[in-house]
């Protein structure tokens, strides 16, 4: 498979950019900078940057609670977004949504989202927009191993095909949904021909492989933009994080993080397959790796400069209108 | 003007809403009904009828769905905050159990959390309340319930008047809107414009004026209280009966500039009586003019208790002629 030269840049910093983001965010929050809770998406980079390449602005996605990797594939301002976490007024969502919430409607962005599998029927709604209007839109859901198990997920699967609408179904499993292990909460032992008996394809990729994820996702949206229905990716791929920052982990086996980081990172497996096919090369990968970090660390200075928000500004932007006399 | 019933007014005012507007769409459990059958497609229009003839007229904007209510009103938050303007039909309120994150986690924060960059114009509509023998999981009003959800406008029509001026408004709302349908008043009559109107969210109606005791009542207490209040007057009392016709907002100054000139506040709704609404505009009344008070507020609700089956029951369970009456002469012992 072909990609454009333009295509592999913008993934590989986009790759670059959620794993600094993610890292540095890690930093904050040990430094007490940053509040709330946080899920980290370091190690599934992948699996976001692989589907959106597929998706223009208006094209949705809707995220989970490890969103940030999703939002910044999808075009979220890194500055916006790190502001957020820091809870500033001038972040993203005003420090309304935090983590948890970062969202972009005009990129197509409708939200990480705190609720497990809360995403899947809103998407669906999603695509039955663009299916009501006929415009070749497609929408798409990221789903974790956890979400699957939820009623709602279930719901917007079968839904999806029943208005055949299109609906892409992402399904990236990090094996553990919170502490618990894939094997003891997914009663099955094919996840991908689960979802299948919904009725739509799903393809298969190595989810520390961007190409794999790209030729994965490029067959299902391609499927549900063409008008099939609904279709499904699943990925595989560790977390290198814990569930939330500050997780100490003690379900993981010895030495399990240390070969994810060791044989399971995206970016080092990229850049040894633009090596071996020469397509980009080390100078132009690291000149890179050296703009993110600057940005990275611009934004963390940004955001500690931004302004705070102001106690009259918690009842705004709870309705556009709202008439109540009193 | 014309005679019409709240199932006909509501139905008229989507017609005219889905004619007007082509991102307006319903989506629902058998809004068009007997999809996928051999039989008349499109033949039910919900089990109250009240989306009636509008698969046969806009197919495609008429989406029967599987019985999956959390993906229903995902489904409408979802399009409308790509800018449709959905109509979803929950079939009944108590069902509200199976789709509640949809509502309340979901649709009623987007705005907030995506700091005001979000619209979601989606309407929910739901059957409500009791008198059908239909018992604990199809009787429930719920709307006392979902207005101290922030985010959510929540409305509940007293009459079929009302009933299409409101919906066209929860339509055109870019705020999603939660459109309770009291079922028992669905074949009451009442004058009903063929033209398109509107009537705003948060201005309550006045439906008596009198200046002994003010009564507000909500949904199908409406017209049981006005009954009450009719009958009263020929003993020379004389009563205010309010009907704020949305729970949020609320027309807390109808309420209490009525308060502060009768003095007496009598407050009437189907639901129980634990955080329901009876218990709000009584606290709103102790908070706000209960200097103007002349005597303790009385609330008028079911009891805490799920609603029963048998009518005898039933009859007992939600407030009545008697309990109305005897509350406003308690107010006036």
């Amino acid at each position: 498979m072909s990609i454009p030269k333009e295509t592999l840049l913008h993934a590989y910093r986009t790759m670059k950019t959620i794993r600094e983001f993610e890292e540095r965010v890690n930093a904050e929050i040990m430094n007490g900078q940053i509040p709330g809770f946080t899920h980290l998406y370091t190690g599934q980079e992948a699996n976001a940057v692989g589907v959106c390449a597929h998706l223009d602005e208006s094209d949705t996605i809707i995220s989970t609670h490890r969103g940030h990797g999703h939002c910044i594939a999808k075009g979220a301002e890194v500055s916006g977004m790190m502001k957020e976490l820091f809870g500033s007024s001038e972040g993203l969502c005003k420090g309304k949504g935090g983590s948890m919430h970062v969202a972009d409607i005009d990129k197509g962005i409708l939200g990480a989202n705190g609720i497990v599998a809360g995403g899947p029927p809103i998407s669906v709604g999603s695509a039955l927009a663009a299916k009501i209007r006929k415009n070749g839109k497609v929408a798409v859901s990221f789903s974790g191993d956890g979400s699957v198990n939820q009623g709602t997920c279930f719901e917007a699967m079968n839904m999806a095909v029943v208005l055949q609408a299109p609906a892409v179904f992402v399904i990236e499993n990090n094996y553990y949904s919170e502490h618990t292990h894939i094997s003891y909460a997914v009663g099955c032992d094919d996840l991908k021909a689960r979802t299948e008996a919904f009725g739509f394809p799903v393809f298969v990729a190595d989810g520390a492989d961007f190409f794999a994820v790209y030729e994965a996702a490029g067959k299902a949206i391609a499927h549900a933009r063409e008008g099939n229905g609904p279709a499904g990716v699943f990925a595989e791929q560790g977390r290198y994080h814990g569930h939330f920052v500050g997780d100490p982990q003690a379900y993981r086996a010895e030495g399990e993080l240390e070969d994810l980081r060791e044989n399971h990172c995206p970016l080092k497996i990229f850049r040894a397959k633009m090596a071996e096919s020469g397509e980009l090369s080390d100078a132009e990968l690291d000149a890179i790796d050296a703009e993110v970090m600057a940005e990275i660390e611009q934004s963390v200075a940004d955001a500690k400069a931004a302004a705070r928000p102001t106690a009259e500004q918690v009842t705004e932007d709870v309705y556009i209108q709202y008439t109540a006399t009193a | 003007m014309p005679e019409k019933t709240m199932r006909d007014a509501i139905n008229e005012a989507l017609h005219q809403a889905m004619e007007q507007d082509d991102s307006v769409f319903v989506i629902g459990e058998d809004v068009g009904g007997c999809s996928g059958s051999a039989g008349d497609v499109g033949a039910v229009g919900g089990v109250f009828g009240v989306t009636e003839g509008i698969y046969h007229r806009w197919p495609d904007r008429c989406i029967d769905t599987p019985i999956s209510e959390s993906a229903i009103v995902g489904a409408a938050a979802g399009a409308a905050l790509v800018g449709m303007r959905p109509v979803a039909e929950i079939m009944f309120a108590d069902f509200i159990g199976v789709c509640m994150d949809q509502i309340v986690n979901q649709m009623a924060k987007f705005r907030y959390m995506f700091g005001g960059k979000s619209r979601c114009p989606a309407v929910i509509r739901f059957s409500s309340g009791g008198g059908f023998s239909a018992a604990g999981q199809h009787s429930q009003a719920m709307y006392q319930v979902m207005t101290s959800f922030p985010g959510l406008k929540v409305v509940v029509p007293s009459n079929a008047y009302d009933a299409k001026g409101l919906m066209l408004s929860a339509i055109q709302d870019d705020d999603p809107v939660l459109f309770f349908e009291p079922k028992i008043l669905y074949q009451e009559t009442a004058d009903v414009p063929d033209e398109m109107y509107t009537i705003p969210f948060g201005e309550a109606n006045f439906v008596r004026e009198g200046d002994d005791v003010t009564v507000v009542a909500f949904g199908q207490m409406v017209p049981k209280a006005a009954a009450v209040i009719d009958a009263l007057a020929e003993e020379g009392i004389s009563c205010d009966l309010i009907d704020p016709r949305t729970t949020s907002p609320l027309d807390e100054n109808a309420i209490l500039e009525s308060v502060e000139a009768t003095g007496r506040l009598v407050v009437v709704d189907e639901a129980p009586p634990r955080c329901g609404l009876t218990a709000d505009i009584a606290g709103l009344a102790a908070d706000k003019a209960f200097s103007s008070l002349k005597a303790p507020i009385k609330q008028v609700s079911a009891p805490h208790s799920p609603t029963p089956f048998s009518p005898e029951l039933e009859a007992a369970y939600l407030p009545d002629a008697d309990k109305i009456t005897a509350a406003i002469k308690a107010t006036l012992a």
